[in-house]
């Protein structure tokens, strides 16, 4: 007497087979789900803003006029931005990184600091804007300056930065550090001779793509009381300014049609920067692939 | 060099049997913890100048450990304790003011597995005179010169020392950390099995090299390979679970053992 | 060095010569001793930040709750912060609305990212798998701004076409869009704990003649489960903390009913709607925003407290 009845198993595995086919169908339907929603997005409003970029878009300021609005403020500011975010968060965020990897203990204090960062990654952006309301706008009296939306966009892009400045040190061998130890070198010196070159491609990368998510937040400069129309360029770091997504939050919201293509243009220029920020990613990722 | 010539330099070291009494590292009931784990126990060696002095012993005997606490590399680990004393030229390592770096540019390293940085060949040798303190083009060409020829390997890469360390071979790898070692002209070098890694051909290579060195420096080399301990060194030290169980002549070792254990080990039994 | 004179060097004084009289032998032991200290000032910046949250959170809602009584507030099922007769401020319409998005958002990112990780996991190709994920990367990648802007704009409209009673400000199109939105993070957190079941579990199901979907089932499936579920909790409580495509598609009407097609208020959008308007420091409605965001920052760090606790207490041992 057997228990298996092979007769039976060949019988059943048509059907096995058929649930198989049909679910893997189901799970690359999922797969492409996504990937059909992007290539939708990206049509559409590539089709909806094309028409209206021109030289005059880009070099135009705000205006009550859709065919007149054009986007130099809030390129130009965006850029104003990442003046301040780019040196603020990456060393902020390197000088946190080297000192959890290179420096801290394995003791309470440094559990603390790195539960505190993977929870302050969770926080939502907006909740940051209250901080950046109340620390920078308010108490430091940055008012709604360059700076004071620097700052708040580099407390919440820092614990990204770290996580991957993080992850690059830990990849360099150990050995290399032994071997800058044995030759006498003091730790500092490893650090800053050895071990951050050996990383820099990877702090790089990870830090771009930190700069792109700072350059598309919209609800912390809400929050902060970012103006949409400014006919001026920023022209020190405590002006006022505003952002491409400020000024494309704007446009979205305002009840006539024109204006809608009017956003959609602004998010192609949006989206071109992002391109250019995330192939520089991929440059670098690329060249300096790890040799060791 | 030639095989004639290693002849004769361990010939030379065994007349200098005599005459060579200058200790380079006295070591004296060391003993070290990683942890609750007792690593080594009572360590007593006296390790002479310009001689090869080889390190051999089954994994897990503490030789590397051993090796490492000579330029006290071995507290990068933590949880490391140790007793006793080393004196390194009669002076105590562990004494409070004896600064590790001060330690580790009089005493030289090259590990097991080749690691140049990833910079250019030229940085990596200069990197030791560099965080030194020398900046002067001139000297650094010319201390990389003499470090690369006398690693003998600058044949091989004078025209390519704006290349990447990483873009030769493993062997060639090897010589470069060992020219750079070189670079800061230490008066030992540690080695920790530098040829477990490599090619038959690029360990010869090695082992002619060290042969070479010896004139000029005191080598100390850990190896897991007995033909190459008896190849290459004039004094041999068998370590067995953190103990030492023999330090003799190389040559009174391999042909007549007093330890039973030192038989069982370098005839095969065991390791 | 006897090689050196040999090789014809010309003599210099000896490298070791050379370091001893090289000076910043001092200098290196100061900033031996300051660069730690500078890079813990600099590592407690994080630390700083998430005080800095709670403290300000905690004392503006404290302010709040001077003017607006904490029961009427935690209790109250009315929100009219602009009434100009008797402003009222019960929290629950916009919890409401932050869960209508939720909800939406989560009925179509699990199925959907939880899919995507196994077809990625267990079916797909190296070559598909190196198409995909990148692409998952710019859907991820893609600012919420641009998201807002679609499901208005374009999602809206279509689904008003199948529904006509479906208004311009809804639950459903920003829900769908939030969903989609979260659907990289499910898949590529849930694809890289499938991913870690080791291939000899996998292989030693097929061998008993298994199909690729059981094996998905009954093994990858449960022995991922820790870091799937991780992953739902995690994109939720970004679900629950997004703000701009609810700002630009989901209208400011706060409300308690369980209507999806019209106009809602979810505790985000109303933090921006305030923000955006001219409410005056120091007035009521200035400080509500913060108890808002303070009721977001207690969610969302519920969920995030919970996605590690499930991450690590459930964690399969291999």
């Amino acid at each position: 007497m057997k228990y298996i009845d092979q007769e039976l198993v060949v019988k059943r595995m048509n059907g096995r087979n058929i649930v198989n086919t049909l679910f893997k169908g189901l799970f690359l339907l999922a797969t492409l789900v996504s990937l059909l929603f992007l290539a939708i997005l990206l049509y559409r409003i590539g089709t909806q803003g094309i028409s209206h970029l021109s030289w005059d878009f880009l070099n135009n300021f705000a205006s009550r006029f859709p065919e007149k609005a054009g986007i130099k403020a809030a390129l130009v500011g965006s850029l104003w931005l990442m003046a301040v975010v780019a040196p603020t968060s990456i060393i902020l965020g390197v000088g946190s990184a080297i000192y959890l990897e290179e420096y801290a203990k394995k003791n309470r204090m440094t559990a603390f600091i790195r539960t505190n960062i993977s929870n302050l990654a969770g926080v939502p952006s907006v909740v940051f804007g209250l901080l950046g309301l109340t620390i920078f706008v308010r108490a430091l009296s940055l008012g709604n300056s360059v700076l004071a939306a620097g700052f708040t966009m580099s407390l919440l892009i820092l614990p990204v930065i770290i996580v991957a400045a993080q992850e690059s040190i830990r990849a360099i061998p150990g050995e290399l550090r032994d071997a800058s130890y044995g030759m006498g070198a003091t730790k500092w010196q490893t650090i800053v001779k050895v071990i951050l070159p050996a990383a820099i491609p990877g702090i790089l990368t990870g830090s771009i793509l930190a700069l792109s998510r700072a350059i598309g937040e919209t609800a912390p400069l809400i929050v902060i009381g970012i103006p949409v129309i400014i006919q001026f360029l920023p022209s020190g770091v405590m002006d006022t300014f505003t952002a491409l997504p400020m000024q494309i939050y704007d446009w979205s919201s305002r009840p006539q049609q024109e204006f809608q293509v009017v956003a959609a243009a602004g998010i192609i220029v949006l989206m071109v920067v992002l391109l250019l920020m995330n192939t520089v990613a991929a440059i670098i990722r690329n060249k300096f692939q790890k040799r060791y | 060099m030639t095989t004639v010539s290693i002849a004769k330099a361990k010939k030379g070291s065994n007349l200098n049997k005599v005459e060579n009494t200058n200790s380079v590292y006295l070591t004296k009931q060391l003993n070290l913890w990683y942890g609750e784990k007792h690593a080594l126990k009572n360590i007593d060696l006296d390790i002479k100048e310009n001689e090869v002095t080889a390190i051999i012993g089954p994994s897990g005997c503490g030789k590397s450990t051993y090796i490492k606490t000579l330029n006290r590399m071995v507290e990068l680990v933590p949880s490391v304790k140790t007793s006793g004393e080393i004196l390194y030229r009669d002076r105590n390592i562990f004494d409070a003011d004896y600064s590790v770096e001060e330690l580790r540019t009089r005493v030289g390293m090259v590990f097991q597995k080749p690691n140049p940085f990833p910079k250019s060949i030229y940085d990596n040798i200069a990197y030791g005179p560099r965080i030194h303190g020398i900046k002067n083009k001139k000297i650094l060409d010319e201390i990389v010169e003499k470090s690369l020829r006398g690693a003998a390997i600058w044949d091989e890469v004078k025209d390519r020392l704006t290349e990447n360390a990483y873009s030769i071979s493993g062997g060639q790898q090897q010589r470069i950390c060992i020219a750079r070692a070189l670079a800061i002209e230490p008066d030992v070098i540690l080695m920790d099995e530098p040829t477990s890694a490599l090619d038959p051909i690029s360990t010869l290579k090695i082992e002619e090299l060290v042969q070479e060195l010896k004139q000029d420096y005191s080598i100390i080399i850990v190896t897991h390979n007995m033909q190459q301990a008896a190849r290459i060194s004039d004094k041999t030290a068998f370590f067995l679970n953190g103990e030492v169980i023999e330090y003799d002549q190389t040559d009174a070792i391999f042909s007549n053992p007093s330890d039973k254990r030192t038989e069982d080990y370098i005839s095969g039994r065991f390791g | 060095m006897p090689f050196a004179v040999e090789r014809g060097f010309h003599m210099r004084p000896s490298v070791q010569e050379m370091i001893a009289q090289s000076k910043g032998k001092k200098n290196k032991k100061i900033i031996e001793k300051i660069i730690p200290i500078i890079l813990f000032l600099i590592a407690s910046v994080s630390v700083l930040t998430t005080i800095g949250i709670v403290v300000t959170l905690i004392v503006e809602t404290i302010t709040f709750f001077t003017r607006v009584p904490i029961t009427d507030f935690l209790f109250g099922t009315t929100w009219l912060p602009f009434s100009n007769k008797e402003a009222m401020f019960g929290i629950w319409p916009l919890i409401i609305g932050t869960l209508k998005v939720t909800l939406i958002a989560t009925i179509v990112a699990v199925p959907i990212g939880i899919g995507a990780a196994i077809y990625l996991s267990e079916y797909a190709s190296e070559t598909v798998r190196r198409i995909v994920k990148p692409v998952l990367e710019i859907l991820a990648g893609i600012p919420t701004i641009v998201y807002g802007f679609f499901a208005l704009t374009f999602v809206t409209p279509v689904l008003q076409s199948f529904f006509p009673e479906i208004k311009i400000f809804n639950a459903i199109s920003p829900g769908i869009v939030v969903g989609i939105m979260i659907i990289p993070m499910i898949a590529s957190l849930s694809e890289d704990a499938m991913s870690s079941v080791p291939k000899h579990i996998r292989e030693g199901a097929l061998a008993m003649g298994s199909t690729k979907f059981e094996v998905a089932m009954k093994v990858t499936l449960p022995a991922a489960l820790s870091g799937i579920v991780a992953s739902v909790v995690l994109a939720i409580s970004r679900a629950i903390g997004e703000t701009m495509i609810v700002s630009l598609a989901a209208g400011s009407t706060p409300k308690m009913d369980g209507d999806f097609t019209g106009s809602i208020q979810t505790m985000t959008s109303y933090i921006v709607q305030v923000s955006k308007g001219d409410a005056g420091y120091g007035t009521t409605i200035y400080y509500s925003i913060y108890a808002v965001g303070f009721t977001l920052f207690v969610f969302t760090m519920v969920m995030n407290i919970l996605a590690s606790y499930v991450s690590k207490r459930f964690r399969e041992e291999y």
